[in-house]
């Protein structure tokens, strides 16, 4: 199929960036989107130009690195997958495609459509863990049960590849739902409550610096999110955050 | 040859580990915050060992080239991790993982190192779950395992088909807490482009920001590679698009020897490749094949038929089909080793009966067990004399509670509902058993460079047993380099910081460079993937599932001569001041080009078919692997000397005290 | 507490709790409205205690302003901090493809209740304190019936007050239904209370509705 490509370019950080279009012939309904991305970019290095930069790295859907707003969604059209998993067969000959970096002040824009995510990382160093030795000497792993729903439920949480498409996807480009799942991962769990106060003041705070908007619980989020992860975190997170507050 | 001491600690098997660590020295709490260590890689082993270091006292340095230590690929891993906890009370015990580990290897890998995996897997389940590491349950609240191919024990915990990713997670955690308290510094979106040794010992990296492209020098005490495998020497593989060679190949060439690079892992059921664009393949867990059963058709023209589109799997009778792998191991089945399928299925289509327009697939089959489990549903449901059609609603049903997200995932990137129709799958490179040669403490022949998980050639011989690469890198990285290592940094307590302006920096940076611009100032015509699929192809064809003298030989010759012609004519478009997806890959095909050679040399050199090397040569009458235990009960180790075809051959024999070498066999 | 008064989700509990409490004086406002239509006399003695009440007069009415006030200045504010949150916009978005429209525009239907509300305290309120402190007028419990009545005399008047109540009813759809998600409730009693916030979302507004345009067209003769 013949499509045409109007995808955001920008040299790096510091540069304006804008929308150019690239008409591209031959896309096999068989190729995965990035697929089709290389084809366009083994175009471009063979007449001498840059090619497209984006981040992708595992190409099945875990890593979480891909981060295309493709026809103004996150990761396309489709629903529960990520850009490495969409499917050319998704379009039709003719179409008109437009690509865009994940948008939000919080996520600065690299190079092209690769976006820095590191504000993601700053939240979980700010609490997103248990504070246990790496020594292998706690008790035994079956010293506490744990009823099977809730850790279902933190697995469920914790399934959050951390793409950042609930930002993407969000009018006020708000990390509720990835904060939300990490905190409800260890909430959800005895060891995890351990430090439940702290954690989810030191997460929220983490996530307010960095400048995402707040939830006006519209859903988007729960929609694009690759992982399906489930606006009943942001739900919990509301009430950790509540509870942690009347403790001080 | 006898350059290779592998320190296994004397004693009995049971307690070499214990001895051991009772034995080295250690350094105390006050002087490891005087120690630097830099950490390559922060899957598993990396991330496990950067936070346990960090943990211990030292300052630790680590280093990605993803945005986040959390992407990197282990968290891939669908199945689960091995651990001899005996919860199932089915008599499992380290004894018993040890030699399903040794057995499943081929009988190519160190007693002791695998003995000591095989104890501390016990530990590692309890680290993850006081971490808060999500493993499934059953309903008493207690942990749930599953059994897993080639074993008769039900040792495997899991978190559903994503288990690789929740211990990163937990792994990735245990590393921010570590961030958060200022003892790991991480560079992200950095990769390691050479070691730099100051009078014979590894005392840092040359790394390149990925983002601004500058060139940085990094000191340290001492360095640990974790930088995973090599399985992206075939270009199509189930690693990820980044995973490279480059941190080990660069150790290698500064001195470290390079173990087995032969000893691939190919994994029967992945989802099948559709056409030249493919640029990697998936993996459909390994659990599939308790349900489902694997044929091709029994007659030529029927495959024909399959290919040219005009027949339907679903249209050929059942006498028709062969069930190649129930036919000729009757005993294990569908249940083979992954080895044993790969090979099994690459003969059928090889012979000509493959399916999928490539005519490189097979089929994997739920029909009977939608047939079986729709039948088994009615009854205990109470549904009399069910028609059809509700034993097979039924059935699908549970095979959808059991295999979801794959049959999903299956149904995403193929586009055909595997409920209805026999998936396709084909086998594809999945793991690396070869890698860094590295003695007991895990310590590669160059002082003070280290290495753990996949990178390793340790654990795992000439086969991996499947659920057992997250076993190994966390072993490493929480429990065993962390305390080796110490062992080596005893005697750097009064060194001081390693300064980064001296002679041997300079030389390493000046030699980054150079290789960068050469790449750069080729200005060829052809792109990188361009060179990186022709390697790949001949690394498929000649050196992949199975392999003989004459196309090795081939092999090697054709990949030397694409080296130089990619020297010549590759075209890398920017430059090296900014961020330059194609100078990062240029880099890593080119080391792909010199490894690839030296992994055909060293599967020509061993004469003889075990685990995941097959040589044709060397096989039974009905085409099964011969091991020769009399003059391959090696480890070859490679050395650097210059051109691969140079490299020098040195072999670590491998002592079997505790283990009677038998041949394999699941007929 | 200066850490909590300032994190996005105090910000955003402080939205919800006070768009409960107008939601809950919505109710109030709607009773005694329909008594209009149904009884003149008890309307008439109803806005009349309403009127003169000491605890209404001057502990309810400032909470109630109090609570518009926190409300609208509340959310503008994260508005502002929402638009920040994406500086560079998208060429293309396709919010309508994740998220219904009420939920991603409550600005807008915000904005117009509020305007509303400048006419209505216009209309009603300013009227109320001229008649009551400013002209000093005497006491007339009979007054409100006629007075409601007249107002909705002019057919402009009419129109803005039902489009208005559409995009108040827009609000409640998402806005009700959402204080409780902010809350921290999201259970299995959340489809119900779901069901039961968007009934209300529709109902009340309806009952104004409703009432405005029975007004209008029954004006009362003047003889």
């Amino acid at each position: 199929m013949k499509l045409l490509l109007k995808i955001w370019r920008q040299k790096n950080a510091n540069s304006k960036g804008k929308m150019v279009d690239y008409p591209i012939s031959g896309i096999e309904g068989d190729m995965s989107f990035l697929e089709m991305l290389d084809v366009l970019n083994q175009e471009l290095i063979e007449k001498g130009e840059d090619p497209v930069v984006f981040d992708h790295d595992c190409r099945e859907g875990i890593c979480g690195s891909c981060s295309l707003q493709i026809n103004g969604e996150p990761h396309g059209p489709d629903r529960l997958i990520t850009t490495c998993q969409l499917h050319m067969r998704k379009f039709n000959d003719g179409d008109t495609i437009v690509i865009e970096p994940f948008r939000a002040t919080a996520f600065p824009v690299i190079k092209d459509l690769m976006i820095d995510r590191s504000a993601f990382d700053r939240i979980q160093q700010a609490g997103g863990y248990i504070s246990v030795n790496t020594s292998g000497h706690t008790v035994d792993a079956n010293a506490i049960p744990i009823e099977k729903d809730h850790a279902d439920e933190s697995f469920n949480a914790a399934t959050c590849i951390g793409c950042g498409a609930c930002v993407a996807a969000c009018k006020n480009a708000s990390a509720m739902l990835f904060t939300s799942a990490k905190v409800s991962q260890f909430a959800l769990l005895p060891q995890g409550r351990v430090e439940a106060t702290e954690r989810v003041q030191n997460m929220v705070r983490q996530m307010d610096l960095e400048g995402f908007g707040n939830c006006t619980n519209t859903g988007a989020c729960e929609v694009e999110c690759p992982k399906g992860i489930s606006l009943e975190n942001i739900a919990r997170m509301n009430r950790e955050y509540l509870a942690a507050t009347t403790k001080g | 040859m006898g350059t290779l001491d592998s320190k296994v600690p004397s004693g009995p098997l049971a307690e070499k580990w214990t001895k051991h660590k009772n034995d080295i020295n250690l350094v105390n709490p006050a002087n490891k915050r005087n120690i630097d260590i830099i950490v390559v890689g922060t899957g598993l082993a990396g991330g496990a060992a950067a936070a346990t270091l960090a943990e211990l006292g030292y300052n630790v340095k680590t280093f990605c080239y993803q945005d986040s230590p959390r992407r990197a690929h282990s968290i891939a891993a669908q199945g689960g991790i091995n651990a001899a906890k005996n919860y199932q009370g089915d008599g499992d015990s380290p004894y018993r993982l040890f030699y399903d580990t040794i057995k499943g290897g081929d009988y190519r890998s160190r007693e002791a190192n695998v003995y000591r995996l095989a104890e501390e897997s016990v530990n590692i389940i309890d680290q993850c779950v006081a971490q808060g590491v999500p493993f499934a349950r059953e309903y008493g609240g207690l942990l749930d395992n599953r059994s897993f191919g080639g074993v008769l024990v039900s040792r495997t915990f899991y978190a559903k088909g994503q288990t690789g990713q929740q211990l990163l997670l937990g792994c990735y955690a245990a590393m921010n807490r570590q961030i958060n308290r200022g003892k790991i510094k991480p560079h992200n979106r950095h990769e390691m482009l050479d070691l730099v040794l100051v009078d014979g010992k590894a005392r840092g990296i040359i790394a390149r920001d990925l983002v601004t492209g500058k060139i940085e020098r990094h000191s340290a005490h001492a360095v640990v590679l974790a930088s995973g495998g090599y399985g992206n020497v075939f270009y199509l593989s189930t690693n990820a698009m980044g995973s490279n060679v480059t941190a080990a190949w660069r150790a290698h060439r500064r001195g470290a020897f390079f173990a087995n690079p032969c000893f691939t892992q190919i994994h029967p059921t992945c989802i099948p490749v559709s056409g030249d664009h493919q640029s990697k393949l998936t993996l459909m867990s390994e659990s599939l094949r308790n349900d489902g059963r694997i044929w091709v058709p029994k007659k030529k023209e029927d495959a024909e038929a399959i290919r040219a589109g005009k027949l339907k799997p679903t249209q050929i009778k059942e006498e028709d089909r062969d069930y190649y792998l129930e036919r000729r191991y009757p005993a294990f089945g569908n249940l083979v080793p992954r080895d044993v399928a790969s090979r099994a299925a690459k003969e059928r289509c090889d012979a000509g009966f493959g399916v999928n327009k490539t005519g490189e697939a097979v089929y994997l089959d739920f029909a009977s067990a939608i047939q079986r489990y729709g039948e088994e549903k009615a009854y205990t449901s109470g549904i009399k004399d069910p028609d059809p059609e509700t034993i097979t609603k039924l059935g699908e049903e549970v095979v959808a509670s059991k295999y979801g997200n794959l049959f999903q995932m299956y149904e995403k990137i193929v586009d055909e509902n595997p409920y209805k129709t026999p998936m396709m799958i084909y086998p594809a490179v999945h793991y690396t058993m070869g890698g860094l040669w590295v003695d007991y403490n895990l310590q590669t022949t160059i002082p003070g460079c280290y290495s753990a998980g996949e990178a390793n050639f340790s654990d795992h011989g000439a086969n991996r047993l499947g659920a057992s690469a997250l076993m190994q890198g966390l072993a490493d990285g929480y429990f065993v380099l962390p305390y080796t290592i110490g062992d080596y940094l005893a005697n750097d307590i009064r060194t001081g910081p390693i300064p980064t302006d001296s002679e041997a920096f300079d030389k390493a940076e000046a030699d980054v460079r150079a290789r960068l611009e050469r790449l750069l100032n080729a200005k060829g015509t052809k792109s990188v993937d361009y060179y990186h699929k022709k390697l790949g192809k001949i690394m498929w064809n000649k050196c992949g599932m199975s392999r003989n003298a004459k196309e090795l030989k081939e092999a090697i010759e054709e990949i030397a001569a694409l080296r130089s012609e990619f020297y010549e004519n590759v075209r890398v478009t920017g430059s090296m001041d900014e961020l330059n997806q194609e100078l990062e890959k240029a880099g890593r095909v080119a080391d792909f080009l010199e490894l690839g050679e030296l992994f055909a040399k060293d599967a020509l050199q061993r004469n003889e078919s075990c685990g995941g090397h097959f040589r044709e040569e060397y096989q039974t009458p009905e085409g099964e692997a011969l091991r020769d235990d009399k003059n391959f009960k090696y480890v070859s180790a490679w050395e650097y000397k210059g051109e691969p075809k140079d490299a020098v051959l040195h072999k670590e024999d491998l002592v079997f005290e505790n283990i009677e070498l038998k041949t394999r066999s699941y007929k | 507490m200066s850490g909590f008064a300032s994190s996005s989700i105090a910000r955003k509990v402080v939205m919800a709790l006070s768009g409960l409490f107008l939601v809950l004086f919505l109710a109030q406002h709607a009773t005694i409205n329909l008594s209009s239509v149904i009884s003149p006399e008890t309307f008439n003695k109803w806005s009349h205690f309403m009127g003169y009440n000491a605890v209404v007069q001057f502990i309810l009415q400032p909470i109630l302003i109090a609570g518009v006030v926190v409300h609208f200045v509340m959310g503008i504010a994260l508005e502002i901090k929402n638009n920040r949150a994406r500086n560079i916009k998208y060429v293309k978005y396709r919010g309508g493809a994740n998220a219904p429209w009420v939920s991603r525009n409550m600005i807008i239907t915000g904005l117009v209740v509020l305007a509303f509300l400048g006419l209505h305290f216009y209309d009603f309120w300013v009227h109320e304190m001229a008649y009551k402190y400013i002209e000093a007028n005497p006491e007339d419990p009979t007054r409100y019936h006629a007075e409601t009545v007249e107002k909705f005399e002019p057919f402009w008047r009419t129109v803005i007050y039902v489009i208005s109540f559409v995009l108040l009813s827009l609000h409640l759809w998402h806005g009700f239904a959402s204080s409780f998600q902010t809350m921290g409730v999201n259970n299995k009693y959340s489809p119900a209370i779901r069901s039961f916030t968007r009934l209300y979302a529709i109902v009340v507004p309806l009952i104004f509705i409703f009432i405005a345009l029975y007004h209008h067209l029954n004006p009362i003769t003047h003889s």
